[in-house]
């Protein structure tokens, strides 16, 4: 069984289509790349996963569940759009960590939140933060901030403030981690320690949606590769058929395109 | 006489001190929900609120007060009640009024400078909508609007004086009040000091407000 099916999703903004019967599939422990050119398509594609936009066609599945299917007129309330976004966690681009909380206050926040509504949250309330700490400060070492904690978001470079935002997404053990281009708004010695981070998750088996401009990164560390174009995928393969056989002409325009800018 | 004078003028600034204080009570308030209506998807009343602001911010403070203090019983024939308290009402509604239009853009801007990518962030770790703006884009609008609503407040301190144009007796009145009674202008003049000592205080207030929110940059 997929860990996640996206099923011909499409999207509209105006007259524009941005998505046209988008669709991929992912295993338990699978990385999977989505390149392309910009306005492609790819980012609206993980908004939508999110939930962050509402697709206009098409089916989210996750686990065998249905998250998301567009032709049911259910309309979700706000807690179950809440629920449903729980099952996956999202890197911005741009980061967007809580200016006003340290590196561990932005990775504890929504842990401490949650917890809020569990049964046992007034029983067990300093036990049940204390967990939600450890675990920050856990996964804050992992992506070997430890040092850097309680430092605001101001004080901590480009890169050091997207692994704090990895760290973040990962709190709440989603089962699949997106990254919305997280390399592009850093300055090209920052990139580095963000994809060693990136790499070492894909090692650990993490399930994976990463769309990224990096094509090298993008070869060693997914599983699959997504190729969009204009809305619609174009071509889908490991990264060896993908990379060295495109199938397409249009692949391997945009291949050839960014081996030689 | 000295004596005298200092009683009056303390009696006149009582009363400034309370214009200044209850207008900050009723703008803060009625500011938020007028920026809410100026932000409102409800296209009418957006344009409906655009509009009385505009009408606000851009005719003096001055004729605001001789209006609402003269309009209702020249147009309704139906004064204020009479007296003091009627003058200082018909003032407070004026200064409220007039001070929440302008808060209200300010709150507006504070509001509409957090980044869109910041409640995101906060949808996709699950967090209601109510959390995200408590925890998240409150902090980040209060920052931001500091600066420009020292300056309001500050404003506001030299504003009270035009309550002087309806004869509500704060204390550029009763300084004034010396030249007809005692044939002396120093009075007026000292008021000067007043306005000086408070607004400098109120500087110091918001600058250690400012201060405290300089942990983070948004």
């Amino acid at each position: 069984m997929f860990v996640l099916e996206a099923k011909n999703i499409s999207k509209r903004f105006g007259e524009t289509e941005v998505l046209k019967d988008v669709g991929f599939s992912l295993n338990k422990g699978e990385a999977i790349a989505i390149i392309g050119s910009s306005g492609s398509g790819k980012t609206t594609l993980l908004r939508c996963l999110n939930f962050l936009e509402k697709p206009d066609g098409g089916q989210i599945i996750v686990n065998g569940k249905v998250l998301f299917d567009a032709s049911s007129s259910a309309v979700f309330t706000e807690r179950e759009i809440r629920k449903n976004r729980l099952h996956f966690g999202l890197v911005f681009q741009s980061f967007n960590l809580f200016p006003q909380y340290t590196a561990i206050g932005n990775v504890k926040l929504a842990g401490e939140l949650l917890a809020r509504e569990r049964e046992d949250y007034k029983a067990n309330r300093k036990e049940i933060l204390k967990e939600v700490g450890e675990n920050a400060a856990y996964l804050l070492s992992q992506v070997g901030l430890t040092d850097k904690m309680n430092l605001y978001p101001h004080q901590l470079s480009g890169g050091q403030q997207q692994r704090v935002a990895i760290a973040r997404a990962l709190a709440l053990s989603p089962d699949i981690l997106c990254f919305d281009e997280p390399t592009s708004a850093l300055d090209p010695e920052l990139t580095g320690e963000v994809l060693k981070v990136i790499r070492a998750l894909a090692d650990k088996n993490t399930t994976m949606v990463i769309v990224t401009h990096e094509m090298q990164f993008a070869r060693d560390v997914a599983d699959k590769i997504v190729f969009m174009d204009e809305g619609v995928v174009v071509e889908t393969g490991t990264p060896k058929e993908v990379f060295d056989n495109p199938r397409q002409e249009r692949t391997l325009r945009f291949l050839e395109r960014y081996s030689n800018p | 006489m000295f004596q005298s004078v200092f009683i009056s003028l303390n009696e006149g600034f009582l009363e400034t001190l309370k214009l200044f204080a209850l207008t900050l009570l009723g703008a803060f308030p009625l500011g938020l929900i007028i920026s809410f209506g100026s932000m409102s998807p409800f296209k009418p009343l957006k344009y409906f609120v655009k509009f009385i602001v505009w009408i606000v911010r851009g005719t003096p403070l001055m004729l605001q007060l001789l209006v609402i203090y003269y309009g209702p019983g020249l147009i309704l024939g139906n004064n204020w009640w009479d007296g003091n308290s009627g003058r200082f009402a018909a003032a407070m509604v004026a200064f409220i009024l007039n001070y929440a239009c302008y808060f209200s853009e300010i709150y507006r801007g504070g509001i509409e400078g957090v980044p869109k990518g910041q409640t995101e962030a906060g949808m996709v770790l699950g967090m209601t909508k109510i959390q995200i703006f408590f925890r998240v884009t409150l902090l980040q609008v209060v920052k931001r609007i500091v600066p420009p609503m020292g300056n309001e407040i500050i404003t506001l301190v030299k504003d009270t004086s035009l309550a002087r144009v309806i004869a509500v007796y704060e204390i550029i009145w009763s300084g004034q009040a010396f030249i007809k009674s005692s044939g002396i202008i120093w009075p007026l003049f000292f008021t000067g000091v007043y306005y000086l000592i408070f607004s400098g205080v109120l500087t110091l207030l918001l600058g250690r407000l400012e201060k405290k929110l300089a942990f983070f940059r948004v």
